[in-house]
């Protein structure tokens, strides 16, 4: 008798909850919590595709070509990570990570990791003209 | 007609020029594949065809020099935190001293890239890797850090790092908690360079190490293993390593 | 035909079980404490290095493996074997298995460098390794227990129940004989390098699943009173005693063997002589307290609960030893590159390896421990998985 009396009352908290959830998104409206992207195009010139093309794919970019780099050798420099760290790096910091920095900050803003800076460098090779 | 040599071309002259330029059309095809074997474009795979190799004479190794460990520290962005047990080593100089004889040596060891590499074979995700042209590679992207790499390679080849590394060579990328190992140096040589190691050994006039592609009979390393006797470590284990030793 | 047996869960009063699985929460929450440290600081913060690689979660972790194989052995004894005196314990015996399995596995994934790469691990197979076949062992294993424990438990489902098991067993034969080969085909460890290590292991799994169960079996009637007939308690001294007189002989197969080959004599010198601390622990732990003593108080006439639960205790204690001796005496012995030389380097070739088990890793084997009792303790209260007394034998006797 008690135990369908909790159930009941365990039901309605259930249904105020899910209800309560549905109302989440109105956080989004609270433009202050989380820093909009700052995308600073320090170097001149263009990008190697379009910006549009750029944010859609660039995920998939990356990963075909880090197997192709890695597993056959293939070293072209359109789609490389080291050629996005050079032309993006932040003039200030030299680096893409930082709350400006290129990658780091529409990452945080989108809320999606950032598995590649644990091992590549964040900051283009410092020595000028040494690499082919 | 008639066989006078200064009145222009004479019949073997005739035919002297023409074996040449036969010549020529027949070697010329050859000489352009050695050519494109020597450099390959970086829009081009590693190819089968050539089996990269390192050829190490320890007649030249001193006791106390390591400047192919320390080429390659630079190199590869590995700094020593001063805890040698954690630290990774890609190269280290082995010191022997053979117990009947008495005789010593000074050996760098490495990663072999073995043919038949058992660090290929244990690897769970494959990340372990042989490359066409015979490097073993770790592929970061899919390495978990089991190392299980690590427990099956018989020449203790691999490190596993231990902690966050921050300043890495854009060339050379490397983190915390996957296992790496000498890689020839494959961001030099996929741009026709020498690995550090063998640079630096050259440029310190001890000239211990070479390298090259061994199957290409031209090239130096192919003709010293056929002209000189070499060994590799542990060949009982017919893992066909790449890296050979003269004076062991 | 005898009475239909009553299997029953774990009964008795609510607050005395949320009290038991606090208790076993405090290993598990403690080992993920472990876990977080590990993995936020990286394997620095472990007694690990370049060449223990690994240390104190593998000890635990392959223990649980292997004894998980083991304990299903007398499911299978009844369901394959047609040993109906075991029929009872089947379901136990089952879930013990799948639960020691879960956590061994679990302390095996969270020791990885890159844990968070736990997706990958699972679903990216190297086609060519084969020892990503490990992975398909152990789903195969967990799927064809867990189908077999269905069986069990679905009436509708009791006619399917022996074509399942002999499933289970082939699986169990599989991952168990890979687990020892894991250790057998390699070659460039003077430890390991043996083809022994399959059925060595076959027999350590036999020997330490059964004395687990039979633990865990002891804890749960004593929990409640279930009574346990003499008869069964003499089966499964028997068959203990079995398995720790055929580990016992494996392990002095092994070692006196790599004893006799000159060119694994100095090995065996250093694992029988001048080991330290691992030469100890094969002589006192392994062979002593983990087969001799036990053996002699198996081979007794005289069957008490007591004296079995000894045994069992002994023969675990003496798993881990072995366990550590195989995984950390594998590892500190070094890997010979030049035979017949004597080395020395920057990167320690020629010299033992010292380890210290570190306390993070401890933590995080025995939350491996922590997880598979819980998951035996929430079982046998959800689930009616042991007959209400085991003192009336179904059946004829096998």
């Amino acid at each position: 008798m008690e135990s369908s009396g909790i159930a009941a009352l365990a039901g309605r908290i259930a249904r105020a909850i899910c209800v309560l959830a549905l109302l989440l998104p109105v956080f989004a409206l609270a433009s202050d919590r989380v820093p909009k992207p700052v995308i600073n195009i320090d170097k001149p010139g263009r990008c190697v595709e379009d910006t549009e093309t750029m944010r859609r794919e660039h995920p998939d970019m990356l990963r075909h070509q880090r197997d192709q780099t890695m597993r056959e050798g293939i070293r072209t420099r359109a789609h490389s990570l080291k050629g996005c760290v050079e032309c993006h790096a932040s003039a200030k910091t030299g680096s893409v990570l930082g709350e400006q920095g290129f990658c780091q900050s529409c990452h945080a803003y989108a809320s999606v990791t950032l598995d590649c800076f644990g091992c590549h460098a964040s900051k283009p090779k410092l020595v000028s003209g040494a690499k082919p | 007609m008639s066989a006078d040599a200064n009145d222009g071309l004479s019949r073997r002259g005739f035919l002297a020029i023409s074996a040449a330029t036969l010549g020529g059309v027949m070697l010329a095809p050859g000489i352009r594949l050695i050519e494109i074997a020597g450099a390959r474009a970086p829009e081009q795979a590693a190819s089968k065809q050539v089996r990269w190799g390192l050829l190490i004479d320890t007649n030249k190794c001193a006791t106390g020099c390591d400047d192919c460990v320390k080429a390659c520290a630079t190199e590869n962005g590995i700094r020593d935190t001063g805890h040698p047990r954690t630290d990774p080593q890609w190269i280290r100089k082995v010191e022997l001293k053979d117990m009947r004889s008495g005789r010593t040596h000074s050996v760098p060891v490495m990663c072999q890239h073995c043919e038949h590499p058992p660090c290929v074979d244990v690897c769970p995700t494959g990340a372990s890797f042989k490359r066409a042209d015979g490097i073993v590679l770790v592929d970061r992207h899919t390495c978990i850090g089991c190392r299980y790499c690590m427990m099956a390679c018989p020449y203790k080849a691999r490190s596993i790092v231990f902690q966050e590394v921050t300043d890495q060579n854009p060339d050379v990328p490397r983190g915390k908690g996957c296992v790496e190992g000498c890689t020839l140096c494959v961001h030099r040589i996929d741009h026709d360079r020498q690995p550090a190691c063998v640079e630096a050994c050259a440029k310190a006039g001890h000239n211990a190490m070479t390298f090259g592609n061994l199957n290409d009979p031209q090239s130096e390393i192919a003709q010293r293993v056929a002209k000189y006797a070499s060994t590799q470590i542990r060949a009982d284990l017919k893992l066909n390593p790449g890296v050979r030793y003269q004076g062991l | 035909m005898a009475e239909s047996i009553l299997y029953r869960e774990l009964a008795g009063p609510s607050h005395r079980y949320w009290g038991l699985l606090a208790l076993l929460g405090v290993p598990v929450a403690l080992g993920a404490v472990a876990y977080f440290y590990i993995e936020h600081h990286g394997h620095i913060v472990t007694g690990m290095d370049n060449q223990i690689v690994w240390g104190m979660p593998h000890v635990f972790a392959v223990f649980l493996i292997v004894a998980a194989t083991g304990a299903l052995n007398l499911a299978l004894a009844a369901s394959v074997f047609g040993k109906t005196a075991y029929q009872p314990l089947a379901p136990l015996s089952a879930l013990v298995s799948l639960a020691l399995l879960v956590g061994g596995l679990a302390v095996l994934m969270l020791d990885l460098g890159r844990s968070d790469r736990m997706i990958v691990a699972i679903t990216r197979l190297n086609s060519q390794s084969i020892f990503a076949l490990r992975v398909i062992l152990y789903d195969g294993f967990m799927a064809s227990v867990g189908v077999y424990l269905w069986f069990l438990l679905e009436r509708r489902m009791n006619r399917y129940i022996k074509p399942a098991a002999i499933m289970a067993f082939v699986w169990q034969l599989l991952l168990i004989t890979g687990t020892g080969l894991e250790f057998g085909f390699n070659i460039g460890r003077e430890v390991y390098d043996s083809v022994l290590y399959a059925p060595m292991f076959i027999a350590f799994s036999s020997a330490y699943g059964t004395a687990v169960f039979v633990l865990i079996l002891f804890a749960v009637c004593g929990w409640e009173v279930r009574p346990v007939s003499d008869g069964l308690l003499r089966r499964l001294k028997n068959l203990l005693g079995i398995f720790v007189g055929a580990s016992l002989f494996f392990a002095v197969l092994f070692l006196s063997s790599k004893y006799e080959l000159a060119r694994s004599r100095d090995v065996a010198q250093f694992l029988l002589v001048d080991g330290g601390v691992y030469t100890a622990l094969i002589w006192l732990g392994q062979l002593a307290i983990g087969g001799v003593v036990p053996l002699a108080l198996l081979l007794r006439a005289q069957v008490t609960r007591t004296g079995v639960a000894a045994a069992c205790t002994l023969v675990v204690l003496g798993g881990l030893a072995q366990m550590y001796v195989t995984l950390i005496g594998g590892q500190a012995y070094p890997q010979i590159l030049f035979p017949g030389m004597v080395e020395s380097s920057s990167f320690f070739d020629g010299e033992i390896h010292p380890y210290t088990p570190s306390v993070p890793e401890v933590l995080l084997g025995l939350g491996g421990v922590g997880l598979a009792a819980t998951i035996v303790a929430v079982a046998l209260r959800a689930l009616a998985l042991l007959p209400e007394r085991l003192d009336r034998l179904a059946g004829p006797q096998a």
